[in-house]
């Protein structure tokens, strides 16, 4: 036995045990996990603002996706319609209208005599008829019958949203304590009640004292539009100056200046561009303000170096193998890039374009200067002729409800937010799957 | 070298394809080939040989002028194809290289399918009417590269999943199908194990029956095995250019007895 021990292990252990960590490894994994720690710091730090930002937009925002309504019978027969359209005042006729359907609703709900008839007109949106209106020009067969959905009033909307209280309402002029326990009553009845809000999303923007019918419709065409102006021109432009630079021009001073320039531009500040859109487009050029077509034009100067950039570094990474066989076959330049290095760097170029159009759907700067920052009640008509009609953006109609007043247009801006954001998360989530569709192996 | 089979072939024509006289190449000052003059055989297979850095792959790159895509690249002194100057102002080496076809060190099969890698060529020089026309060329290419057993069941696979001597043997099709006078291969077989480089140069003696083949290699065993004539090049001079046997059995110079028994390089 003694004998056994003897011979198979050593007789002194050796300096250099594998079981042992010499100080030198020891401080080597020291190091390592500190490195770890400090790169999960980080991360955590990052996470957590994140996280931050998101849940005090979406808390503030959410609601202005629900709105009160008022749903009220009204009747107006073709005689009282042009009535009131030869009038002057031409809402304050269809407003009767709609106290006379408030009226019977509250008959009905056996609340007429409790109530003042003016207290409870009171809890409308002064929007109201204008609505009325609208759907009475629409209307084709008489008499209109119909029991009519009505904005209620931005404060009675922000006392059911818990944002407006009763000591709140003691103090404003325009909405009292009355009112709101009126407006519980009428809720009660099922006259008012709190429901999905489409006109958030279609609306045309309300006028400051009037949050409640403020709406995205206008801003998202406008984006809508910019982002095709954008599509249209830096796309081919950005694309055929990646093409030209990287395939074609020699390597000379004059490619190595436009080189430095293209990656100065990228730095440019945006305001920068807008004040260039303003001098050129619109005073020199003679372009109407206020347009999608400027706004897209400038935002299309701001993209090309993202899209030129994007484009060629992905024409780079094609292998040099695949030129050279093509070349060797005795295809052209052009078929060369066209049949191969193309396709195959499309994804990238693809990637690049997608973040170029997020980066320019979120840009508001530029299009402040060029005049975009306006309440614009009209919808731009249908392109081509609608790119020159004013618009706003999502990005500047954050911007424009942030500096009214009215607390309500926090809600809204807020809830601005998460639509615009909601359309870059899609745009980003469709250049990955773009990428991982068409990217290929060689 | 018992591999050698230098008696078992022969020189069938003593036709000129390519002649090049005093070619110069320079890389920015960088003088890379120096003063070469070589005549090259119709329906022969020429090899070039001699040590990393010699300027073998230059020399060939100038003859289907691939060398024009590198800008600081020059070439200087006469190449001529059938009596035709390949530097001239009036050549276009678009039209040069769908006559002079070329085969790289690394297979670099495009990333589409078997047929669409083959059929490219054709394709772009206009060489088929139809689609049957077609289907015909990608067949007696991919037959005449030794490769139509193995993936005439999936011609719509990508190339790019082949092996790798399969992929090579793909690249020799797609540079056959263009019908080439000449086919230039930079060292085709130095990414291959050995049976795919036997399968590989079984196919470049085929190959010669119809074109003059010119091959870059490092293996002098290979240059013995199926070249006719052998190019030996040394910090860019051409040291000795004849017969394979006398080259490898003879040579005049010092270097390249040196070379070949492994001496230098």
């Amino acid at each position: 036995m003694s004998d056994a021990t003897a011979n198979s292990t050593p007789a002194t252990p050796s300096a250099s045990s594998l079981f042992k960590q010499d100080d030198r490894v020891k401080r080597r994994n020291a190091a390592e996990k500190r490195f770890k720690a400090y790169g999960l710091t980080a991360i955590g730090v990052g996470v957590t603002m994140l996280i931050i930002l998101v849940s005090s937009v979406l808390s503030q925002g959410l609601s202005s996706f629900r709105q009160t309504f008022v749903t009220l019978p009204i009747t107006v027969t073709q005689a009282e319609f042009e009535a009131a359209e030869a009038s002057m005042l031409k809402t304050g006729k269809y407003k009767k209208l709609i106290q006379r359907g408030l009226e019977q609703r509250l008959a009905t709900a056996e609340l007429g005599d409790v109530v003042s008839i003016k207290d409870a007109m009171g809890l409308l949106s002064g929007q109201a008829p204008a609505d009325l209106r609208m759907a009475a020009l629409a209307n084709q067969t008489w008499p209109l019958r119909q029991e009519f959905r009505f904005l209620a009033n931005g404060r009675v909307d922000g006392y059911f949203k818990g944002r407006v209280t009763m000591e709140i309402a003691e103090r404003d002029s325009r909405i009292s304590p009355e009112q709101l326990e009126l407006s519980q009553q009428l809720a009660d009845a099922g006259i008012m009640e709190t429901r999905f809000n489409r006109g958030f999303l279609t609306r045309t923007d309300g006028s400051p004292t009037r949050p409640e019918a403020a709406g995205l419709g206008v801003a998202f065409l406008g984006s809508l539009y910019m982002m095709m102006v954008v599509l249209a021109l830096a796309l081919p432009i950005g694309v055929a100056t990646s093409i030209y630079l990287e395939e074609l021009a020699p390597k000379n001073r004059w490619t190595d200046l436009i080189e430095v320039n293209i990656s100065n531009l990228a730095a440019v500040p945006s305001i920068v561009f807008g004040i260039l859109g303003l001098a050129i487009f619109i005073n020199f050029a003679g372009l109407p303000q206020s347009a999608p077509l400027v706004g897209g034009l400038v935002l299309t100067l701001m993209t090309l170096p993202t899209i030129i950039i994007a484009t060629r570094a992905s024409l780079k990474s094609v292998p040099p193998s695949i030129r050279d066989a093509a070349l060797g076959l005795g295809a052209s330049k052009m078929q060369t890039v066209f049949h191969h290095v193309l396709p195959l760097a499309a994804p990238g170029i693809l990637t690049g374009t997608i973040i170029g159009l997020a980066q320019a759907l979120g840009e508001t700067a530029p299009l402040l200067l060029i005049g975009m920052v306006a309440l614009v009640q009209n919808y731009p008509s249908a392109p081509p002729a609608g790119l020159e009609d004013p618009a706003t953006a999502l990005p500047v109609q954050v911007y424009i409800w942030t500096t009214r007043s009215d607390p309500a247009f926090v809600e809204r801006a807020s809830g601005a937010i998460i639509v615009l954001l909601a359309f870059l998360l899609i745009m980003n989530i469709a250049a990955i799957l773009l990428r991982r569709r068409f990217e290929r192996r060689w | 070298m018992n591999d050698m089979r230098l008696t078992e072939r022969a020189v069938d024509t003593n036709q000129l394809k390519i002649t090049a006289r005093d070619v110069q190449v320079f890389y920015g000052d960088n003088h890379a080939i120096k003063d070469v003059t070589v005549d090259i055989q119709d329906k022969t297979v020429t090899a070039f040989i001699g040590p990393s850095g010699c300027g073998k792959s230059t020399f060939l790159r100038c003859l289907n002028r691939m060398n024009d895509t590198i800008d600081i690249c020059r070439v200087e002194g006469k190449i001529l194809l059938d009596d035709e100057d390949i530097y001239d102002k009036r050549v276009d080496p678009v039209q040069l290289r769908a006559k002079v076809g070329m085969v790289f060190q690394k297979p670099n099969p495009f990333p589409k399918s078997i047929y669409d890698n083959v059929a490219y060529g054709p394709k772009i020089h206009g060489l088929a009417r139809s689609k049957t026309e077609l289907d015909e060329i990608v067949e007696t290419s991919l037959r005449r590269a030794a490769l139509w057993d193995e993936v005439k069941d999936r011609l719509t696979a990508p190339g790019t999943g082949l092996s790798g001597g399969q992929q090579q043997r793909l690249c020799i099709a797609r540079a056959v199908a263009t019908s080439p006078e000449v086919l230039l291969m930079d060292e085709p077989c130095s990414a291959l194990d050995p049976i795919a480089t036997a399968q590989v140069e079984e196919l470049i003696d085929d190959l010669r029956s119809r074109f003059s083949v010119v091959i870059v290699t490092h293996s002098m065993q290979q240059a013995a095995r199926v070249s006719q004539k052998t190019a030996f090049f040394h910090l860019g001079n051409l040291v000795e250019f004849d017969d394979t046997t006398k080259i490898f059995t003879n040579p005049e110079d010092p270097r390249t007895e040196s070379y070949i028994t492994g001496r230098i390089g």
